[in-house]
This record gives C-alpha cells, sequence and structure tokens, in this order.
C-alpha cells in the first residue's frame, strides 16, 4: 500500500476541518472494510493520502431510538451492533436482513451501513433497505449540516453526492406506525458471502386490509441502488392481494437496468426483480399483518 | 520517510508496544513488526479468514484493521489460545478430527470457533457454517471443522 496519513478526530467539526483542508486527498474510514481494500489495490478512484478514522467520534456511534425521533444509527455504527440492539430489534428489525448478512462475522464486526451507503456499490445489501425504510441521512460540512434522502445519495458506481469536504455523520429511519412490515432479500448462488446479483428492500403499512403506504428498492440492477415510486405508490390504496403484490412486482422488473456481467446476464437480472420484489413484499406483508 | 506511530496494545493478556507505518495492517505488524506468525495471510482482502483474530471481544479480519487502529486495543490470537503446553478443547478436537490437512486457515478457525463457543456453547451445525461462513477452507470441504467444532463445545460443556 502507498504511504498514507492517519488521522483520528474525536468531534465532527475536526473531521470536517481535516477533509476540507486536504483538497480532496483524505477519505473517511468507519470499518475499512472496503477502503483498506481499495487503498491496497490502488483503486484510481479512492486517491487518499490521508485516512481519517472517525470511529472516535460520539454521534458517529451512536445508536438510539425515541417513538417521536425514530432510530439514528451512527455512520460508523458496526452491523453487529445493529443486529444486537434492542431497540432495532423490537422496532426496526428487517433491518437485520441486511446486517446479518453483509459479509461474514468478521466483517460485520467492522463494517456499517454508512459505510456501505459511502462505498456506493450498486449492490450495497444495506441501501434497498434503508430507501424502504424512508431512512434520511445527515452529512456534515463546513457549513453546517443538511439532511438528505438516501435514495438521493448514490450518483453512481461508487459515487455519491456527499462531498470531499463532508462526512456522513447518522443515517436516522422515522417511527413506524402499527401495521408496518418491511422486508431485504437478495440472490446470490450460495448461501452466504457473496456479492447480490439482485436486491430487493420493500416496506409496507398496512390498515384494515389495505396497503396505506409501500416503497420498493433494488440493488445491483442499476449504477446505483434505485427507489422505484411507482412500485409502491401503485399499492397504496389496494386491498391486500396477489394481484396487487404482482403488479408493484411487474413495475419494479420494468425500472431495473442490469447490464449483464459474470453474475448473471440483464434478462435474467430483470426475472429476479419481479420474484424478489414478490418475495420480499409478501415478507414485508406477513410482518405487518404479525406486528399489528 | 515520515515517522512510524508508536502503538500500545495487550496481545494475549501482555502488554506489547510496537513501531508501525499506519499504511500497516494489524496482520502485517502482528507477524513482521512483533513476531507473532502464528496468524496467517491468505487473500489480504478480507475474504478468506486466515487473518482472524479477536479485537476486545469480536473477531475480525486482521488484513482490513490498521495497525495504528490497535492502540489501546485488547487482542486475542491464536497464540494466545494454548495454556502453555497444554492445548484448548478446540485446537484438541481439530487435531482428533483431522480438521485441517495443510493447515494455513487452521488459527482462523481457531479464533472464530472460539469466539462462537463463548457467545454460545452449543451452537447447531447451521449456526456453526454460518459464523464460519467468512473462514474459507481449500482442503476439508468443511464437514471435518464442522464436527470438531461440535465435538469441542461438548468437551467445554463436560469440562
Amino acid at each position: 500500500m502507498k504511504w498514507i496519513d492517519f488521522e483520528k478526530p474525536k468531534t465532527v467539526e475536526d473531521a470536517v476541518k481535516l477533509l476540507s483542508d486536504s483538497g480532496g486527498n483524505a477519505r473517511p474510514m468507519a470499518g475499512g472494510t472496503d477502503l483498506i481494500v481499495q487503498l491496497r489495490v490502488g483503486d484510481p478512484r479512492v486517491n487518499a493520502d490521508v485516512v481519517v478514522d472517525i470511529k472516535s467520534i460520539p454521534e458517529l456511534n451512536e445508536l438510539s431510538y425515541s417513538s417521536s425521533k425514530g432510530l439514528t444509527i451512527g455512520a460508523a455504527v458496526e452491523c453487529y451492533k445493529i443486529y444486537g440492539d434492542a431497540n432495532v430489534n423490537s422496532h426496526f428489525s428487517a433491518l437485520n436482513d441486511s446486517a446479518t448478512l453483509i459479509g461474514g462475522t468478521q466483517i460485520q464486526g467492522r463494517a456499517s451501513f454508512g459505510g456501505n451507503l459511502c462505498n456506493a456499490a450498486p449492490s450495497g445489501d444495506s441501501i434497498p433497505n434503508m430507501i424502504a425504510h424512508g431512512a434520511v441521512a445527515t452529512i456534515a460540512g463546513p457549513s453546517g449540516t443538511r439532511e438528505v434522502p438516501v435514495e438521493d445519495i448514490c450518483t453512481g458506481p461508487r459515487q455519491t453526492l456527499i462531498g470531499d469536504d463532508e462526512l456522513l455523520v447518522s443515517i436516522n429511519f422515522p417511527s413506524n406506525g402499527s401495521g408496518f412490515g418491511a422486508n431485504y432479500i437478495r440472490f446470490i448462488p450460495r448461501n452466504e458471502m457473496d456479492i447480490a446479483v439482485a436486491g430487493v428492500g420493500a416496506s409496507v403499512t398496512i390498515e384494515d386490509g389495505k396497503f396505506t403506504s409501500a416503497k420498493v428498492s433494488l440493488a445491483s440492477v442499476a449504477p446505483t441502488p434505485l427507489l422505484v415510486k411507482e412500485a409502491g405508490e401503485s399499492l397504496v390504496g389496494e386491498t391486500v392481494s396477489e394481484e396487487a403484490i404482482q403488479n408493484a412486482a411487474n413495475l419494479a422488473k420494468a425500472a431495473a437496468k442490469p447490464i449483464s456481467d459474470m453474475r448473471g446476464t440483464a434478462d435474467y437480472r430483470k426475472h429476479l426483480c419481479d420474484v424478489l420484489t414478490r418475495r420480499a413484499l409478501n415478507t414485508a406483508v406477513e410482518r405487518a399483518q404479525g406486528a399489528s | 520517510m515520515p515517522a512510524k506511530t508508536y502503538v500500545q496494545t495487550t496481545i494475549n493478556g501482555e502488554h506489547v508496544d510496537f513501531l508501525c507505518e499506519p499504511r500497516q495492517s494489524l496482520l502485517e505488524c502482528l507477524r513482521d513488526e512483533i513476531g507473532l506468525t502464528g496468524t496467517k495471510e491468505g487473500c489480504n482482502d478480507g475474504n478468506c479468514g486466515a487473518c482472524t483474530v479477536n479485537i476486545d471481544g469480536r473477531i475480525v479480519t486482521s488484513c482490513l484493521v490498521l495497525g495504528v487502529e490497535a492502540e489501546g486495543a485488547d487482542i486475542e490470537t491464536i497464540e494466545g489460545v494454548a495454556d502453555g503446553s497444554n492445548l484448548h478443547p478446540l485446537q484438541l478436537a481439530f487435531l482428533e478430527n483431522a480438521a485441517l490437512q495443510c493447515g494455513i486457515c487452521t488459527p482462523g478457525f481457531i479464533i472464530s470457533s472460539k469466539a462462537l463457543l463463548e457467545q454460545n456453547p452449543n451452537p447447531s451445525e447451521h449456526e456453526i457454517r454460518f459464523w464460519l461462513a467468512n473462514n474459507l477452507c481449500r482442503c476439508t470441504g468443511y464437514d471435518k471443522i464442522v464436527r470438531a467444532v461440535q465435538d469441542a463445545a461438548k468437551r467445554l460443556q463436560e469440562a
């Protein structure tokens, strides 16, 4: 690996100053499970001279819940803390669908949802799940903080709208009422430790047998994770039924713009969007009905 | 050449300090700076688990940790598993169940399995296989490793 300088700021302000003073040559690091590999292989998209370890900053380690503010996950909170958290398990258990399948046990000891989002891989397993939950990211920069819906963060493969002088601080998940259920599933050719051929995050809220809200988000079938607004909107007001769910799955399939590569052909991936959207919505419905 | 960083840690219960460059992984520091070569390098990108160590109670792949991040950490490596010349029940179970051939992956498997049994003394085969998904073995086909972990769990519960 080429030479890097290492900084470990203790406040958001100090981290932002380090990032803005470095003129675009610094990268924040949480678990480093992507960044260290990219630096080691000399990935031209990650030309960092300074690694800013953000794990000593309190806001980036926050993991808190209240019914009014919802769930806040700091950008550096590791996957194992997410699936070990009582509030996540009580109110946001579908987030564990992602937290338990990113990498293996060792990776889950370091990797974070925040890092997954900033790495902006089209296949990032936490991103469609966060989008389906209506999550909003808090980003700090030299002129203050701003809030951006997670579906707007990724702008291309490994590209985000987070500036070189900005820092992802945390991700907020609004509280869900009764009748809410969600799910993330992916297709891989083995049981674990693989990159999604396609993935689908889905959430629904059901009242009196009808969808009152729904979201569908796709992974690995476009340059970025996608929110398929029309798929979710097609369900709102509909009675829970196989037909309504199949209609949403058709819309998700139509929105997918996959490439063919070694993991699967474009046609195969579009087919997976249909199947996985149906399954994710059905699981979300089961969970919603179980919770209400 | 910029200065090296001074890092203080606890490794296998003993205070250990070392100098390293920020670009060096914890794996490189363990092997090249400290001389603890029991931890193995396989893929060097987090897939194979040969370099697994336990840091502050969590297993991680040490190739994906910077040495400078280990400041103040409590680290367990394969060298700390046996009690002097008395092998740990996991090590005995791996030997007696022939859960290795070339042995490169074994330190990682032992460290991972030990962490599993510490939090789940009686894991199912399913739980063992998923817990060990981040450890690759190219020799055994895994069945003997799973049986060794089950055997070790039994030995530890009887002990």
